[in-house]
């Protein structure tokens, strides 16, 4: 009950006139037509996407653009580069960069547009039609993960030497803060950044750095200060990765996300001058953690449509697949599965939606937007691995979009924030993890 | 020499890639929840006239589109793409299914006229209807020469030297301006609407109007019998040699 008040006033706080008017017409029952749901092609898409609670023309003016670029400069060779395991992420960034697509909530000083959030899930939420999880993946990182704590703390000539080629598409940047013996457990990294004079001495080695092999720069997290305080003594720093001293180690070989390259970094005595600190020194974890909740939330948006995308795949296919007489389709528990699989991407795509009115509202969504994280991966291993079933011996073989997504995204149960580390957030919130 | 105005018509129109499906009813086709965009040619003629005004030679580019209400959103991507302004003539669902390229033309020559403009540009034809009837139409009614099916636009002091895509190949040709023009496939490829403009449009102004307004009657006058699928494709055969091709041939009466 507490929570839908505070829902429903938070609701009501927001300036926009026509979240007001939404709201009237869903909680207060005047009539909204929802369109039904149609595949994209026989089955329709949800062409009803203004109903939705956070968005209005703008945000579909901005997916219909950006579905226009996906469709003619990144769709067409999305096989190729899955073979090629590697994908021209310059290229592929400029373009988008070009387009205004990589600064949408970035500071207009440096060629962003400093719209809101909203904005940046309907990005996502667009991005999930790319032919593979790779692709959106690298362009997460760019806009959500490496840039917005530069953007918000970063000085004036970091901004400008690192954040605006990064808007423009001109730098392709990389986050490097999990190591070989600490991803989830941050906290523990070892690379240290030792002050010498006006500059720092980095070394120590990162692990599963996505652009990593491509990267201009590397938006860096290591001990900077006391070993003591583990939450107080690291700091960002924006690294270019040409300086010498920088080893890439490893092309990581993976079971999917294959067209994004991965890789595994050495620093040996690398010289920075410590101007490149963002922000204040010692601060860096806290600035990392202030925007987990827009990774997590940017996640969950990415897996939308392209759950919903395989849902109409596998009706397509088992519509014309005939076993016994008749279509597969025609089985009860496959349309009564698929109906299920549908129910299931409505409610991951109503958690994300008010998670995220909630959030530009300005509340404290760790909680919801840790939800959003660990559901989505869930649902994505679940939906995929049932829809794969349906397409039986196809759904093995390489040539189908079914089987790159099921590889694809069993990672998301793992990177940004493991399935585990959600469960112990939203205990932490239940006051339930032991101390 | 000074800058033209330039009109564009842009028509909302069901999207190419989508699989058309006809109506129970067999009056129409399914509209409902179905993915529209502005017509590709519309959006050709678009960007020429947005190329125009960045080589100095219009001065200002005004969007067009008659329709029901979400006609609007054409015209606010005209406008993402360049247009600075727009035109809605609003008509409503039921006469918008029969309005013809007849109504379109007199409302576009009324427009045109109104607006003091100098090019009006079109796209050959809408995908929905392919009727390649408006433009033809529209310089009639203004008694402006007309040069469609446009391929290549170079400015020649007052006139237009225009190339043509015809059946024989290529013609080219010099139009007085004013003149109508309807885009080619070739002519150009459309720029995206960057966020930037997407969010620069929303400023832009877009006039509503009625077809009263222009004193132009939109009444139907033709009505829809029946829409059908195309029949299905039968199978073919295959021959092993030339000679089998012939004496088929002869035997069906072709030759």
């Amino acid at each position: 009950m507490l929570h839908t008040r505070t829902f429903t006033s938070n609701i009501f706080k927001l300036q926009n006139a026509e979240h007001l008017s939404l709201y009237r017409s869903i909680f207060l029952c005047q009539e909204v037509k929802q369109k039904s749901d149609q595949s994209r092609e026989i089955y329709g898409s949800s062409d009803s996407k203004m109903a939705e609670i956070i968005y209005n023309s703008d945000h579909i003016q901005l997916q219909q653009s950006l579905r226009k670029i996906i469709d003619q400069e990144i769709n067409p060779y999305v096989d190729q580069w899955e073979k090629d395991g590697h994908f021209p992420a310059k290229t592929v960034f400029k373009k988008l960069g070009s387009a205004g697509f990589l600064g949408v909530t970035k500071p207009t000083d440096y060629g962003g547009l400093g719209l809101d959030f909203t904005y940046s899930v309907a990005m996502a939420e667009e991005l999930g039609n790319i032919n593979c999880g790779g692709v959106p993946m690298a362009i997460g990182v760019q806009t959500d993960m490496a840039t917005p704590a530069l953007a918000r703390f970063g000085s004036d000539k970091l901004k400008k030497e690192f954040l605006e080629p990064s808007i423009s598409g001109d730098s392709v940047a990389c986050l490097g803060v999990s190591e070989v013996g600490a991803g989830s457990d941050v906290a523990n990294i070892n690379t240290r950044g030792s002050r010498q004079g006006d500059d720092l001495i980095i070394n120590g080695g990162k692990m599963w750095i996505t652009n990593g092999t491509q990267a201009d720069w590397m938006c860096l997290l290591a001990n900077t200060g006391e070993q003591k305080q583990q939450h107080k003594n690291k700091s960002l720093i924006c690294l270019p990765m040409n300086l010498p001293g920088i080893t890439i180690a490893k092309k990581i070989d993976k079971m999917g996300m294959r067209c994004s390259d991965t890789a595994q970094i050495y620093f040996e005595d690398v010289r920075v001058p410590r101007s490149h600190i963002i922000g204040e020194e010692g601060k860096g974890f806290v600035y990392q953690m202030l925007q987990f909740q827009e990774e997590r939330l940017y996640a969950a948006a990415v897996l939308i449509s392209p759950l919903e995308n395989i849902i109409r795949e596998t009706a397509k296919y088992t519509l014309q697949r005939e076993a016994f007489g008749k279509p597969l389709l025609s089985n009860q528990v496959i349309h009564f599965r698929l109906a299920e699989l549908e129910t299931e991407i409505e409610l991951l795509r109503s958690l994300l939606y008010r998670t995220v009115a909630l959030y530009i509202a300005g509340n404290d969504v760790t909680k919801l937007a840790s939800m959003c994280k660990l559901k989505s991966g869930r649902l994505a291993r679940e939906l995929i691995d049932s829809c794969l079933q349906y397409w039986g011996g196809m759904g093995f073989t390489n040539d189908v979009l079914v089987s790159r997504l099921y590889r694809d995204f069993r990672l998301i149960s793992i990177g940004g924030g493991a399935d585990e580390v959600m469960l112990s957030v939203i205990c932490k919130y239940l006051n339930i993890l032991p101390k | 020499m000074s800058a033209y105005r330039v009109l564009v018509g842009c028509k909302r129109v069901i999207d190419y890639a989508v699989k058309i499906r006809v109506k129970p009813d067999k009056l129409g086709v399914v509209t409902d929840g179905v993915k529209h965009s502005m017509n590709p040619f519309d959006e050709i003629a678009i960007e020429e006239a947005i190329r125009l005004k960045e080589k100095k030679l219009a001065s200002e580019v005004v969007a067009f589109s008659c329709g029901p209400t979400a006609s609007q959103e054409t015209l606010r991507t005209a406008m993402a793409m360049g247009a600075d302004r727009a035109i809605h003539v609003e008509i409503d669902g039921k006469e918008a299914e029969t309005l013809q390229p007849i109504h379109v033309a007199k409302l576009l020559s009324k427009v045109a006229q109104e607006e003091k403009i100098d090019i009006i540009m079109l796209g050959k034809q809408a995908i929905d209807d392919d009727c390649n009837q408006t433009a033809q139409m529209t310089a009639s009614l203004l008694n402006w020469p007309q040069a469609t099916f446009a391929s290549k636009i170079e400015n020649d002091n007052g006139s237009f030297k225009v190339t043509r895509e015809i059946d024989g190949g290529l013609e080219t040709i010099k139009v007085k301006l004013p003149a109508v023009i309807s885009a080619d496939l070739r002519l150009n490829e459309p720029r995206y609407a960057t966020l930037p403009n997407i969010m620069k449009a929303k400023k832009k102004p877009l006039a509503k109007k009625k077809p009263s307004d222009y004193g132009v009657e939109v009444k139907a006058h033709q009505q829809v019998l029946k829409v059908e699928d195309p029949p299905v494709r039968q199978a073919g055969q295959k021959l092993e040699t030339v000679e089998d091709l012939v004496v088929k041939l002869k035997d069906g009466g072709f030759v």
